[in-house]
């Protein structure tokens, strides 16, 4: 990995913020855009820009062809058995909320379980507490240890014959910690229940199979890796999304939809999964670009990015460690178990105080909860502070991060 | 007249338990507001001209340099634009 290199592809990498040269350590909340993927996004739209399927013309057969390549693109990256597999959303949100409200609210019903852990972001919670409110169903929480990982003796023991669904995050928004999802699956299936997994911070920093881990459902963001906002994929094995009830109504979704005089009213089929989660006109744009992101970092290895950002987390961890005694690191420090997310604190600062300083240096990081309120609860925590890594960073980075939270020492 | 909008950008409340408000000055105006802030407040503490650690009427803020304010404890919208009317003009 040549990180020198591959800034020269990202051109907001070139700005100064408050008279100093970014250091964009925020990856964990979005990625920055490479060159390729702004041009794959320019090029469909000086060059392609028509709505997809349905029509005859040779534009909107460009366009399809190219948005159908992106899907098959997104799901060979995540080795997904079909293309027909892969939905595409707005984002890992967007995602669950799919699976929640699509298979949820028709296949949960009162005293069904559905297990998630403490340490899963708002996004994987608030869509289960929403449905559970509708059909009745039991929520478990597994719990986390002091030091950010997952509780598996407690995660399995919560396993009952009346769980339907466990959902986990791969990989902490927080901490950083990597959960053996696979694991989970194994034993979610087991007692008969699905697994989703949130791959919001694992998808674009490691390698993700669906068929290794078995995984029901793998919901991932674009914008964390290196696309464009407002796209992401959902992944459901072909066999769940056939059976499951469309999402949202109107456009692409429908098969057909024909008035019955007798009735008075619309019969509606559905479209085949996976347009059938497809409501609407897609982003066409976002997808390509997506795909794009995904050739930009297939041609890295997604192997070298996971080494790379864990070569980074301890040379960090190692240099935060030592270079200031107010500073506290939250979660396990045993990098091995980690991705390249650092969760830290100064004393007598709030995580505001300590990005505000860091901002004043050019440098932008997180602060508060990262949508994680019940993990910092664990932590017994107000708010943290958070740094996280991707391609584009260096050690010469790291080097002036450190030489900022030292200045914090003086304060 | 000046007004306090003329001289702040944006007012957001933090994410976390501690709800503080940051409060961005605007770009052109962030080191007269700051000039206002610190000819009012009391200064206790200052880092390399970076961080200004202040009080004023009891209340415990901090400036940065870059232009933005975070203060602690503010109980609503009025009693921050109070403060902010004092300090600022």
């Amino acid at each position: 990995m040549e990180p020198h290199r591959i800034r020269e592809d990202f051109p907001i990498l070139k700005r100064e913020v408050n008279g100093n040269p970014l250091i964009y350590f925020d990856n964990a909340a979005t990625t920055q855009k490479p060159r390729q993927v702004i041009e794959a996004e320019k090029n469909f739209y000086e060059n392609h820009n028509a709505n997809v399927h349905r029509a005859v013309h040779t534009l909107s057969q460009e366009a399809t062809e190219l948005h159908e390549n992106a899907r098959a693109k997104i799901a060979h990256f995540i080795n997904a058995k079909d293309t027909s597999e892969l939905v595409f959303v707005r984002g890992t949100t967007e995602a669950i909320n799919l699976v929640a409200y699509s298979w949820g609210l028709r296949n949960l019903k009162r005293d069904d379980e559905v297990l998630l852990s403490l340490m899963e972001h708002h996004s994987n919670i608030v869509p289960w507490e929403i449905i559970s409110k509708i059909n009745g169903f039991n929520i478990k929480y597994a719990k986390v240890t002091p030091d950010g990982t997952l509780d598996y003796e407690d995660f399995e023991n919560k396993f009952t014959g009346k769980t339907k669904i466990a959902c986990l995050s791969q990989v902490s928004n927080v901490s950083g910690v990597i959960n053996d999802v696979k694991r989970i699956a194994k034993v979610a299936h087991e007692n008969g229940a699905l697994m989703l997994v949130d791959g919001a911070q694992s998808v674009p920093h490691m390698p993700v199979d669906v068929q290794d881990l078995d995984a029901d459902f793998l919901a991932f963001s674009g914008h964390k890796m290196l696309a464009p906002t407002g796209i992401g994929a959902l992944y459901g094995k072909k066999a769940l999304l056939e059976k499951m009830a469309p999402f949202q109504g109107g456009g692409e979704m429908i098969k057909e939809v024909s008035f019955s005089q007798e009735q008075q009213r619309c019969g509606i089929s559905w479209n085949d999964p996976p347009w059938k989660f497809e409501a609407g006109t897609p982003n066409i744009a976002g997808g390509i670009a997506l795909a794009e992101a995904i050739t930009y970092l297939e041609r890295l290895g997604m192997a070298e990015v996971f080494k790379h950002e864990r070569m980074l987390t301890d040379y960090a961890l190692k240099k935060m460690k030592s270079c200031c005694k107010k500073l506290a690191l939250y979660g396990t420090l045993d990098t091995p178990r980690k991705c390249g997310i650092i969760p830290f604190g100064i004393d007598g600062m709030s995580s505001h105080d300590v990005a505000l300083l860091l901002d004043n240096y050019g440098i932008m990081i997180r602060s508060g909860y990262h949508c994680a309120q019940p993990l910092h609860q664990v932590f017994k925590l107000q708010s943290s502070a958070r740094a996280s890594f991707y391609i584009y960073n260096t050690t010469e980075e790291v080097d002036r991060f450190v030489k900022v939270l030292k200045e914090a020492e003086q304060f | 007249m000046s007004t306090v909008e003329d001289y702040v950008a944006r007012i957001e409340g933090t994410c976390g338990a501690e709800k503080d408000v940051i409060v961005v000055f605007k770009y052109e105006k962030k080191e007269e507001a700051i000039s206002r802030i610190l000819k009012k407040a009391e200064l206790k503490n200052n880092l390399s001209g970076i961080i200004y650690e202040l009080t004023f009427q009891g209340l415990s803020f901090r400036v940065y340099s870059s232009g933005k304010a975070i203060f602690r404890s503010i109980k609503n919208k009025e009693e921050l634009n109070s403060i902010l009317t004092a300090l600022l003009l």
